[in-house]
């Protein structure tokens, strides 16, 4: 039985495709970030397995250096949310809603 | 590819068990739970692919770093009110949400599936990167020369993370000192 790359492709985009209606569908903003964090770990299982597939050891430093902004992108992202909460006491991305007033 | 098929299946489904478990769980502190076992079978396909130094790296960042982040902030609102609020959102953006993401998904598997990628191959067979001392050895190597500019910009995203991080989360105490300074002023 062999696994193909196609296959181990299918199952990232799955994965992309999960975190993606994540974030379209919950209000909680919390939730939206971990939901883009599946996102950024779909993207680097695609990298690896195309560096696994053509012989490239490119792929697994694009996933050091996706890795790097993942860690940067949700410390920004969580300072905004505490920000955020001490603003509006929620964490309901309904509640955004200053400028529509 | 000359990955064992089982476990594969195994991480690939507890993968994705657990993901959707991610987004539709009610409590975000699941959430968060449900997400960690998700790093640790990415973790285990990193090492199937022979990513090891990227699957410890995943375990270390990822499931250790960014999770207790996550955690850590959820403690820190307080935020246990369960949240679960699918039947209050439009059913229309939901439905159509996960409707263009089914669409997208049968799309890239299609094209995953029949457009196999005919790119050339390069330099590092599983033999050369055994030959050089094994994948952590040849990455490190990489690192330091051919990536070492983008290695560098690194260390300044970061930095300019943690300077943003610190002036977004403290914006609101400064100015309520400032306010309370006037007051005291006055």
């Amino acid at each position: 039985m062999q696994v193909e790359p196609g296959l181990v492709l299918s199952f990232c985009s799955a994965i992309f495709f999960i975190g993606f209606t994540g974030v379209l569908i919950r209000r909680n903003i919390l939730v939206i970030l971990m939901s883009i964090e599946l996102m950024l770990n779909a993207v680097n299982l695609t990298f690896v397995t195309f560096s696994k597939q053509l012989h490239h050891m490119g792929g697994q430093m694009s996933v050091f250096f996706i890795i790097t902004v993942a860690a940067a992108e949700s410390a920004v992202g969580l300072a905004l949310v505490i920000a955020m909460f001490r603003t509006l006491r929620s964490v309901d991305t309904d509640e955004i809603r200053l400028l529509r007033e | 590819m000359d990955i064992n098929p089982y476990f594969f299946y195994t991480f690939a489904g507890t993968a994705i068990a657990f993901s959707l478990l991610v987004v539709l769980k009610k409590n975000p502190v699941a959430s968060a739970f449900s997400l960690v076992l998700v790093f640790f079978s990415f973790a285990g396909i990193y090492a199937l692919l022979d990513a090891h130094l990227v699957a410890v790296l995943q375990i270390l960042i990822y499931a250790g770093a960014i999770m207790v982040l996550f955690i850590f902030v959820i403690m820190l609102l307080n935020a246990d009110a369960p949240s679960f609020d699918l039947g209050r959102t439009h059913i229309a953006l939901r439905l159509g949400s996960v409707f263009v993401a089914v669409c997208l998904f049968g799309l890239f598997v299609w094209a995953f599936h029949n457009h196999p990628s005919a790119a050339p191959l390069g330099p590092f067979t599983p033999e050369k990167i055994e030959a050089a001392g094994g994948n952590t050895r040849v990455i490190s190597e990489l690192m330091f020369s051919e990536y070492i500019l983008p290695f560098e910009l690194t260390s300044v995203l970061l930095l300019t993370a943690i300077v943003g991080a610190v002036a977004i989360a403290k914006r609101n105490t400064s100015i309520q000192s400032q306010s309370g300074g006037q007051k005291r002023a006055s």
